[in-house]
């Protein structure tokens, strides 16, 4: 299992803070697509991937037990 | 001692500048972002700040150690607030601390820039009129030197 979590407007497309999900072995990209498909609100476009808290590539592979982040457009300061 | 926080509670901006200073250094520059009312002729009535604080605080000490790597003899802290924010309540602090004073400015201006490109902390504005969440990363190079 992995575990995705979402932040900010992605939060509220998706009405979840976090999800369970069985997929594993694939890249980033596979898995923001699987992800929009599932939740048709959902727009990862323009949304950089953390796993486990350090920025990830688009090609970089998604282990089981990952915990998967996305990073909408950041605004601090 | 240097640090680097995310936290839910006003921020004690004289916590944060006494944690840079040291025999050493000769200027202390302190920056403070505080809400902003008006953006153009746009109205904010409030601000909430999101973040994912457990990677938001490895950015802020990341950034911490880029400043160090340009500017080795500056110490830095700081310190962003999250949840509901009223306006001209202060979001962040920046202290940075070093033997001269050019050094200082430049590095606190690195500091603020740096965070608006890779620390995941998200804000809503709600105005007269509306509420969005603002994202301003678009189209720069961020997340460079991963």
């Amino acid at each position: 299992m992995i575990t995705v979590l979402f932040f900010a407007k992605q939060q509220e497309q998706i009405g979840k803070e976090k999800l369970e999900r069985s997929e594993s072995q694939l890249v980033v990209s596979e898995l923001k697509q699987i992800l929009m498909n599932d939740y048709p609100d959902l727009s990862l476009d323009h949304t950089m991937t953390a796993i486990n808290e350090e920025y990830a590539a688009e090609d970089q592979v998604v282990n089981d037990q990952d915990i998967v982040a996305f990073i909408p457009p950041v605004s601090g300061g | 001692m240097e640090y680097y926080s995310i936290t839910s509670e006003e921020i004690d901006v004289n916590k944060v500048i006494s944690s840079v200073i040291r025999p050493e250094a000769g200027a202390i520059n302190t920056f403070i972002g505080t809400v902003r009312e008006f953006t153009g002729e746009k109205q904010t009535v409030s601000l909430q700040y999101e973040a994912y604080p457990s990677m938001a605080e490895k950015q802020l000490k990341r950034i911490g150690g880029e400043i160090r790597e340009q500017w080795p003899a500056v110490q830095t802290s700081i310190v962003h607030r999250i949840g509901k924010l009223a306006i001209s309540d202060i979001a962040v602090v920046i202290a940075v601390a070093s033997p001269h004073r050019a050094e200082s400015y430049e590095a606190s201006r690195y500091a603020i820039e740096r965070i608006k490109e890779i620390v995941p902390i998200w804000k809503k504005e709600y105005w007269t009129d509306g509420e969005e969440w603002i994202g301003d990363q678009l189209e720069k190079t961020s997340y460079k030197n991963k």
